[in-house]
Formats: structure tokens, C-alpha cells, sequence
């Protein structure tokens, strides 16, 4: 191995082919970490996956997150992707508006997507363009709500014992 | 003419599937999976399971904890081992404020990090015995697990779901009933488990049931995101421990077993292996066991002795703070992941500098490898299929979160 694979490289490189698909790039810890338009998602995963030096050839995870504050980008789905042959990390993010939030499916790329996009799907309602079983997973079919999206309170509203104004919060 | 000649042969074939549900509460699934099986008569012509049974949503009630609380939810993750999760949990949260703790925590982390491995694996593989006949192992290693938790017992108090450990060390040091403990097991461990070796890896009878069942390619384990000793038993060495240390693991000399084709064989002989690598790892820690303190210095989030509280106002102030939660923590998102038990257990923490975490999200690595399981066992016979459930351990508590 000729060229050894670091953060800059990889940043490097996908500027030359992504240009203008990611939004920012950082490196919060040491990991690698690319916001990108969620309709490139899908391309720019399938590049590192593919890319014969990057090789990110591992899909870790794939979670979602809700920031209500974030006005237009409320929905979040995280990828993490790693490449056993250079050891290198890289995260990826893609925002979505909660009114349409819908994102390409990788589980074409990767199996392993496959129910991690359903819990997913099942946590926040992010809708996977092309997966082939999209339903819930943990929670029963039935259920009509998001249980994971910031709206949904966990204990008992009419408890007052854990307010804030008690705690001087 | 008879009712059968306008059918093709597929279809006439179709009428003859039986559907099995294997689960959700069957004693050979070892946990709570249901299996949809469409079976033609022995052989599994197609799977589909269904999780979920023990959901309790972790992450949701992770986003409403203080960070020293959420130790408890990760007990509940993979509780065959839960020393690890815990352990990995505090090793994000330490990542997340910056702080280093002391080679001597660090040492004695993995050492109980490593006990819990022997635990884990113990029975997972004591279990696979028993799914092919032999229960003589199991009521025999079973024991062996017993006296993993009176060390446990002897460091944290608690058996099963430890809440071991504090972020930023240890609650305490090791006493001296559980170095005698430790040493005790060093001992006595490996002369049991060369007796458990010697009744099954060369068994003519146990390597003929289990060999080549559930097999699964070294490409096909990485695309379905296996880790842990089901993708080394394919042949792919990858291990959290090596790839980046964490806890100073790479002060320690071990090797990583791999297998190379995926079966059920394979990954029972990854498992024998690692145990025999942990024992090496924690008689090295034991002998270079560094001196000094077992908790770092961070008075946010590690609790002040007890003698202290009672006497010294900043102490009850500190004590205070981090019993109701009420510590400043800095923004960020963090990963980090152990090697436990079954493969890659990883946390991705978003923090908004709240008290509680913005989200928390567990990777579980039986979660993720659990979906292959249909594409290991068709053609199989259902025999085989239950070898390749014990033998890919997976966990209902890790699987559902």
C-alpha cells in the first residue's frame, strides 16, 4: 500500500467527484464526519464502497435522529461506514424535512441495511426509496405514531414532580 | 381426468409446504425469536423471523437519563456479558468529556472485560454442545460461568446485570478475595475447559452434526455486517481490540482465531480459541498490573468516597451534582465501539450539552447479523437450523434493545 488513506485524502478525493453534494465536512474526535444532500446519499456510499483505495467496504451502522430546532432539516439518518484494509472511520450525514422525509435505501450496497432502515423507518418514520420490506420492526404493526421523534414525551405529562422549575433548570 | 391435471408441478409441490413456527417461546431458540419456517418436510425452504419481542426501548429511555444512569440500560443490552457494554458506555462518555484514566483502571477494565468474555463464550458454546446431544458439557461449564460472577460479585457487588464500573474508573479497587478469586479461576479454567476440548473439537460424533451447517462466506458475513467470532470463524480478521485499542489493549499479546468457512464448526472453534486467548490477556494484565489510582480525576462525573461527603462540603456538593444528574458536559457527537461478546457493540452519542444525551444509539452486533439467518439455514434441515442459531448466539436482549 503505497498511499496511506487519511481523512484529508478521502476529503480530497470526493470533492474532485462530489463537488457540490457535501455540505460540510468535520472531524469531531478524529472521525472523519461528511453532511451531504440526502438524493446523493445513496451515490456518494456507493463510491466509498467502491472506490479501489478507500475501500470502505463496511457498513457499521445506520441510525436515525430528530432535531426539532433544525427548521426544514428536522430528520437526520447516520451512516457509519469503515474500511478494514486502511482502519479509517467515516460517518455520514443526511438531513430531511419531517414533512417529506425520504432518502435512497442502500440495501442494494449493503444486506446489513436492510433492517437497520426498517428500525429506522420504524423509530422516525424516515421513508428508504426502494427497500424491499419497509414495516416496522421492534413496535407492533399497528402502531400510528413515531415513537422516537422528540414530540413524544416518555413518562407521564401530568407527573410534576420532575419539573425543571424544581431543579432550578 | 383428476383434479390434478391442470396444476404444474411447482404449484402441486406448493400444496405440500408445511408452516412451522418455530417460537417465539420454543426451549431450543434459547430466547425469545419466532421463526416463520415454510419446511418441505425436514428441509427449510424459506425463513422469516420476527423481533422485537423484548423491545424496551433503551434509546428512548436513554434520551431522558443522566449519562451515569444509562449504565444500567446497557446491562440489559447483551447480558451474558454486560461488563463489556458497560464498560464501552463509559469509554464513550470518557471519550466525549476528554478525560484519560489511569493505566491501573485501564488494566483492571480488561480484565474483567476479558473474564466476561470467557463467561460469554462459555456458554455459548456449552449450549451448542447441548443442541447436539452432549449436555454433560453444559451442566459442566456451567459452573465455570458461576465463578466468573463470584469475581464480579467480589468487584461490584452484583452477578448478572453488573453496572460495573464508574465513568472515569472503578467504584473501588480489587480486594484481596478477588485477586485470590481470579487467580483461583487462572488455575482451575483451563484444566476444565481442555477436559470440555477434549470431549468435543475432535468428537467424530459432534464435528459430523456440525460441520458445514449455517456456513456463510467471508463476503456475504461483511455485507450482512457481521463482526465479533461469527465473521472470524469466515475467515476475516477483523477485531475491534486490534483494529483500534481502546482500555490499552495494545500493551497485550494475543492472537485472533479465524476459521475459514462460516460454519457452525468454525465459529464453536473461535470461540474455544478466544477463551484461551482471554485467559493469556488477563495473566499479562494480572503480572504488569500498574500501580496507582483506579479512577481518574474528575469530580463531575466520578462519586466522592463517602467518609468525604459527610465531612467536607465541596465533596457533598460533587456527590450531589452527580447523583441528581446536574453536570455540565460538552457538545459533540462521539463513537465509540468494544469488542463484546458477540462482535462490534458500539455507541454513537449526540450530546447537546444537556444532561441527558440528544440521542443514543446502541450498535448490536446480533441485531445486525440476526438477518442472515434465514440465507445460513435454507436448504438445511431444521436440525441444523437450531445448531446455527446457538452457534451465531444470538442475544434477545441485544437483539431487541
Amino acid at each position: 500500500m503505497a498511499q496511506e488513506i487519511t481523512n484529508e485524502y478521502i476529503v480530497e478525493k470526493l470533492k474532485t467527484h462530489f463537488e457540490n453534494d457535501v455540505v460540510t465536512i468535520a472531524e469531531p474526535y478524529g472521525l472523519l464526519t461528511l453532511v451531504v444532500h440526502a438524493p446523493k446519499a445513496h451515490e456518494i456510499i456507493a463510491w466509498l464502497k467502491n472506490d479501489t483505495q478507500i475501500q470502505a467496504a463496511f457498513l457499521t451502522d445506520v441510525c436515525g435522529a430528530h432535531f426539532p430546532e433544525l427548521v426544514g432539516q428536522e430528520l437526520g439518518v447516520i451512516y457509519h461506514l469503515h474500511s478494514f484494509v486502511n482502519n479509517v472511520r467515516i460517518r455520514i450525514k443526511a438531513f430531511l424535512p419531517i414533512t417529506n422525509p425520504t432518502i435512497p435505501t442502500i440495501t442494494d450496497l449493503f444486506a446489513a441495511a436492510n433492517w437497520q432502515e426498517r428500525e429506522t423507518f420504524d423509530f422516525y418514520g424516515i421513508i428508504f426509496e426502494g427497500h424491499p420490506n419497509l414495516t416496522r420492526i421492534m413496535n407492533v404493526d399497528e402502531m400510528d405514531y413515531f415513537p422516537l421523534r422528540k414530540e413524544y414525551p416518555l413518562e407521564d405529562g401530568t407527573r410534576t414532580d420532575k419539573e425543571d422549575k424544581y431543579f432550578g433548570r | 381426468m383428476n383434479e390434478f391435471d391442470d396444476k404444474s408441478v411447482e404449484q402441486l409441490e406448493e400444496n405440500e409446504y408445511t408452516t412451522l413456527n418455530l417460537g417465539p417461546t420454543h426451549p431450543a431458540t434459547h430466547g425469545i425469536f419466532q421463526n416463520i419456517l415454510t419446511m418441505d418436510g425436514e428441509i427449510i425452504v424459506d425463513a422469516v423471523q420476527t423481533v422485537g419481542y423484548i423491545h424496551r426501548a433503551f434509546e428512548k429511555i436513554a434520551e431522558h437519563r443522566p449519562y451515569n444512569q444509562i449504565t444500567t440500560l446497557t446491562d440489559r443490552l447483551n447480558y451474558c456479558s454486560s461488563p463489556i457494554n458497560n464498560m464501552g458506555w463509559h469509554m464513550t462518555v470518557e471519550k466525549l468529556i476528554g478525560v484519560d484514566i489511569p493505566k491501573r483502571a485501564q488494566y483492571m477494565r480488561v480484565i474483567i472485560m476479558e473474564l466476561a468474555r470467557i463467561a460469554d463464550h462459555v456458554v455459548c458454546n456449552a449450549v451448542v454442545g447441548v443442541d447436539a446431544g452432549a449436555l454433560t458439557g453444559f451442566t459442566y461449564m456451567f459452573q465455570w460461568r458461576e465463578k466468573v460472577y463470584d469475581i464480579f460479585e467480589q468487584i461490584c457487588g452484583a452477578r448478572l446485570t453488573t453496572n460495573i464500573g464508574r465513568i472515569g474508573g472503578l467504584e473501588r479497587d480489587f480486594n484481596d478475595e478477588a485477586y485470590k478469586k481470579i487467580k483461583e479461576f487462572l488455575h482451575d479454567f483451563p484444566i476444565a475447559l481442555t477436559e470440555f476440548s477434549n470431549l468435543l473439537e475432535r468428537n467424530r460424533i459432534f464435528v459430523d452434526r456440525i460441520a458445514k451447517t449455517g456456513p456463510i462466506t467471508a463476503n456475504r458475513a461483511m455485507e450482512y455486517g457481521f463482526t465479533g467470532p461469527n465473521l472470524r470463524a469466515a475467515g476475516v480478521d477483523y477485531d475491534v481490540r486490534v483494529m483500534n485499542p481502546y482500555s490499552s489493549y495494545q500493551d497485550f499479546e494475543f492472537d485472533i482465531p479465524v476459521g475459514t468457512n462460516g460454519d457452525t464448526y468454525d465459529r464453536f472453534m473461535v470461540r474455544q480459541n478466544e477463551m484461551w486467548q482471554s485467559l493469556r490477556i488477563i495473566k499479562q494484565a494480572l503480572d504488569n498490573m500498574p500501580q496507582g489510582k483506579w479512577y481518574a480525576d474528575v469530580p463531575d462525573f466520578y462519586l466522592p468516597p463517602k467518609e468525604d461527603v459527610y465531612t467536607k462540603m465541596e465533596a457533598l456538593i460533587y456527590h450531589f451534582k452527580v447523583v441528581m444528574g446536574e453536570t455540565d458536559v460538552p457538545k459533540g457527537e462521539v463513537y465509540h465501539s468494544v469488542e463484546g461478546g458477540n462482535g462490534e457493540v458500539g455507541f454513537y452519542l449526540i450530546s447537546d450539552g444537556g444532561r441527558a444525551p440528544l440521542r443514543l444509539h446502541f450498535r448490536r452486533p446480533s441485531f445486525i447479523y440476526y438477518q442472515a439467518y434465514p440465507e445460513m439455514i435454507k436448504g438445511g434441515m431444521l436440525s441444523d437450523a437450531i445448531l446455527t442459531m446457538s452457534s451465531m448466539n444470538v442475544i434477545a436482549g441485544e437483539l431487541d434493545a
